[in-house]
């Protein structure tokens, strides 16, 4: 029955061209953030009274948390839809969502003004459940707890401890679940965090059915980073690309995309807002851009054909990934309208920092697929 | 074929349980209004004279240094309200500015500060309950030792109005809270003690209101009285205190002052009472002159943000019934799903 690889470490040098130069910019973001705990954010960033929010907040948690969804993505597909084919790709698209969403944690730190207090998050005298951002550091926060356990085997494995393995896994059909529900919970709430801004965000983005178009989207953008990756690792490593699984991934990852399309469409359409759409300004422009970016991948990924063509897949992986980028950033920074006079364009060391996140968890990637079982043994059973 | 009649089984699984906990009673959330007692501000910007001595009063109430925009840096000039400027009179200027609070070739001011919201949109985002607004006089309070400095009340106010201080390590958010700290010693607002016309009146809001609409009923041009200082409810017995507000404190623990009612005459008002509806009602009311979306008051739908927001939170979230109700179809799902092998291999 089962026909698929046991994972392997990869193994090779652990210093190259490309852990050399994420090492660097990891040690030059570590230098940029010493310095914002000392003087302050406004020593470092752009942020303003009008742009509370910049990218460490909108790209490195909204858009890295939804780059993290691979894991999720994946186990869904797998445990939930039982399709048990495309259990090669669940350890490294979680390795990568564990990743993913640890260091979207870390950049919420960065980015506190007042960080000592974060205990009060936790804190049954303090929180307060009305608030969309309580959900979603709760479940952002044991998200990160259960992938960790649910990412554990593959630490004891490589260690041979076997006996607290084995029980682990009799529970592990409950992590899959929680696994499952929390990413659910909070991605949709990401989205519901721009409702009680009100009319300060743009009518093309502001809508109660926020919460669907972010969850889809996340879901989407978790195969999308799946299919970028596999391509990316097949090369870097020169490994075989294993288009037995993506071809048909990328067939249900089409099937998401148009329900989010509609749902888009109809949404701006019932609220008779379409029309803001092709008023000539930046908002109306970037509204298409976003759903060209949803829309094209019908055109390079259509057809069977197409989707055994692995640049195909790369290419529509990749405007995915923008599209539902593009969602986070216009809904938050783009139609985000706070009043005249301010402006806001994250400052080099802000941008610095944000280059360096991703260096982290490519290093980090690298470092962990050479030494720990994550990739399925090259060669094996296909 | 087994493999496609389970994956039809899972997500039949999946959204049984989500449709059928979604059908458990959902609790729509109205919009909040102003408690009975609440305290507010009245501001008329057509007896304002721009002379900010309430900005003076304050920086020097709340302890707020001076922010400058000039190049001599000789007194307090902000441009806009921040993490150290809680309260500021702008100005709206059309034209050859003849005429003051004339939309066209006139002039107008305009105060900037926290509106104390029925149903703030800052209460409902704070995740630590930092912000808090107190159930008897709806002051919006910020607590700074709970505050975890995340700014999403500043992007969620549909003022503007909490700013985070960028400049410091220890940065606070920095808003009005309309002198609270005073009261204890029977002090209110300090902008409203210090206004010389009493464009800037402290009171209880339904007081406010009622004044508010007393001048918008009357003819412009004619003679009425306008208090100044803290607007008396109509019952409340007058003691004859000191002007420095330092008399003694009466039934309602103010220090009594004088009676500095004075007699002027009636501005060509917009007949609109701003605040008294928007986003449910604020405590801090205006009345002006020019149109309020040309001194920088956004129009506001009756319904606030925080009743939506919390609406879609509490229909998905309530009780942690669909949660659970979702937690238990995918753990089921999953059980059968999961192979003993998995944890072997992979
Ligand atoms: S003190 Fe009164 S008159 Fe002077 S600027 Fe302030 S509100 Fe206007
Ligand atoms: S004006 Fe802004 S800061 Fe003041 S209570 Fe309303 S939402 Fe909160
Ligand atoms: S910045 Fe402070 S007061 Fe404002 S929402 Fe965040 S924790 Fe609450």
């Amino acid at each position: 029955m089962t026909t698929h690889s046991a994972p392997a470490p990869v193994g090779g040098p652990l210093l190259n061209k490309v852990t050399f130069i994420a090492g660097v910019l990891v040690a030059l973001m570590a230098a940029i953030l010493l310095y914002r705990f000392i003087f302050g954010l406004g020593a470092v960033t752009d942020l303003n009274d009008g742009y509370p929010w910049g990218i460490w907040i909108v790209v490195d948690v909204m858009i890295g948390s939804a780059l993290a969804c691979g894991g999720f993505s994946v186990a869904m597909l797998v445990y939930i839809f039982n399709r048990g084919e495309y259990h090669p790709l669940v350890r490294p698209a979680l390795l990568a969502s564990l990743l993913g969403y640890t260091l979207a944690g870390a950049g919420v730190i960065f980015d506190l003004g007042r960080w000592w207090n974060v205990w009060n998050m936790y804190w049954p005298g303090s929180v307060n459940l009305n608030s969309v951002m309580f959900e979603v550091a709760i479940c952002i926060t044991a998200y990160i707890v259960v992938m960790w356990i649910e990412f554990s085997p593959v630490v004891l494995e490589k260690f041979g401890l076997k006996d607290l393995k084995r029980k682990l896994n009799k529970y592990l059909f409950f992590l899959v679940a929680l696994g499952t529900l929390l990413p659910m919970m909070h991605q949709s709430s990401l989205g519901t965090l721009w409702v009680v801004l009100g009319q300060q965000v743009h009518p093309l983005w502001q809508t109660p059915v926020v919460p669907l178009l972010f969850l889809l989207t996340a879901i989407i953008m978790g195969y999308a980073v799946v299919l970028f990756e596999s391509c990316l690792a097949s090369a870097a490593y020169r490994r075989g690309i294993e288009m037995k699984l993506l071809t048909p991934l990328a067939k249900v990852m089409l099937g998401v995309v148009a329900a989010y399309v509609a749902v888009r469409l109809g949404d701006v359409i019932v609220r008779g807002v379409i029309g803001r759409s092709f008023q000539l300004s930046l908002e109306g422009l970037m509204f298409w851009i976003e759903m060209a970016c949803f829309v094209a991948p019908f055109l390079i990924i259509g057809t069977e054909n197409q989707r055994r063509n692995p640049a195909r897949l790369f290419v529509a992986g990749i405007l995915l990934i923008l599209g539902g980028s593009f969602l986070r950033l216009n809904g938050f920074l783009i139609g985000y309208d706070t009043g005249a006079g301010f402006r806001y364009f994250p400052a080099l060391p802000e941008l610095l920092v944000t280059l360096g996140m991703f260096a982290t968890e490519v290093l980090i990637y690298i470092l962990v697929t050479r030494r720990f079982p994550v990739l399925p043994r090259e060669g094996a059973a296909h | 074929m087994s493999s496609r009649r389970d994956f039809l089984k899972g997500a039949l699984a999946a959204t049984g349980a989500i449709v059928g906990a979604g059908a458990t009673p959902v609790q729509a959330r109205d919009t909040y209004h102003r408690p009975p007692e609440a305290m507010g501000l009245l501001y008329d910007a057509t007896l304002c004279i721009g002379c900010k001595a309430c900005m003076a009063a304050c920086k020097e109430a709340n302890n707020n240094p001076a922010e400058f925009s000039t190049v001599d840096k000789l007194w307090d000039t902000p441009l806009d309200t921040s993490g150290h400027t809680y309260n500021i009179i702008k100005m709206y200027r059309n034209g050859t500015m003849d005429t003051k609070d004339a939309e066209i070739n006139g002039y107008a001011f305009m105060k900037t500060s926290c509106m104390h919201c029925a149903d703030p949109s800052c209460v409902s985002a704070c995740p630590v309950s930092a912000m808090t607004k107190d159930p008897v006089n709806g002051i919006v309070a910020y607590d700074p030792d709970k505050c975890i400095g995340c700014r999403y009340c500043v992007v969620a106010c549909p003022f503007g109005i909490p700013k985070y201080q960028y400049d410091d390590p220890l940065g606070r958010i920095g808003k009005c809270e309309l002198c609270r700290h005073r009261h204890k010693d029977g002090r209110y607002s300090a902008c409203a003690e210090v206004c010389p016309t009493g464009a800037t009146l402290f009171g209880r809001t339904e007081d406010l209101l009622a004044e508010a609409k007393r001048r918008l009923a009357l003819k412009p041009g004619s003679v009425t009285k306008f208090p100044r200082g803290r607007l008396r409810h109509a019952t409340e017995k007058m003691l004859q205190g000191k002007e420095d507000g330092k008399g003694r404190k009466n039934r309602q623990g103010w220090r009594d002052e004088p009676d500095q009612i004075y007699e002027g005459t009636i501005g060509k008002y917009v007949q609109h009472v701003y605040g008294e509806k928007e986003y449910g009602g604020t405590q801090v009311l205006k009345l002006s002159g020019v149109s309020f979306e040309k001194v920088g008051m956004p129009n506001l739908p009756p319904y606030s943000s925080a009743a939506t927001s919390e609406t879609i939170q509490h229909t998905l979230y309530g009780g942690l019934l669909m949660p659970i109700a979702v937690l238990g179809a995918l753990s089921w799902v999953a059980r059968r799903n999961v192979k003993p092998d998995d944890g072997e291999e992979g």
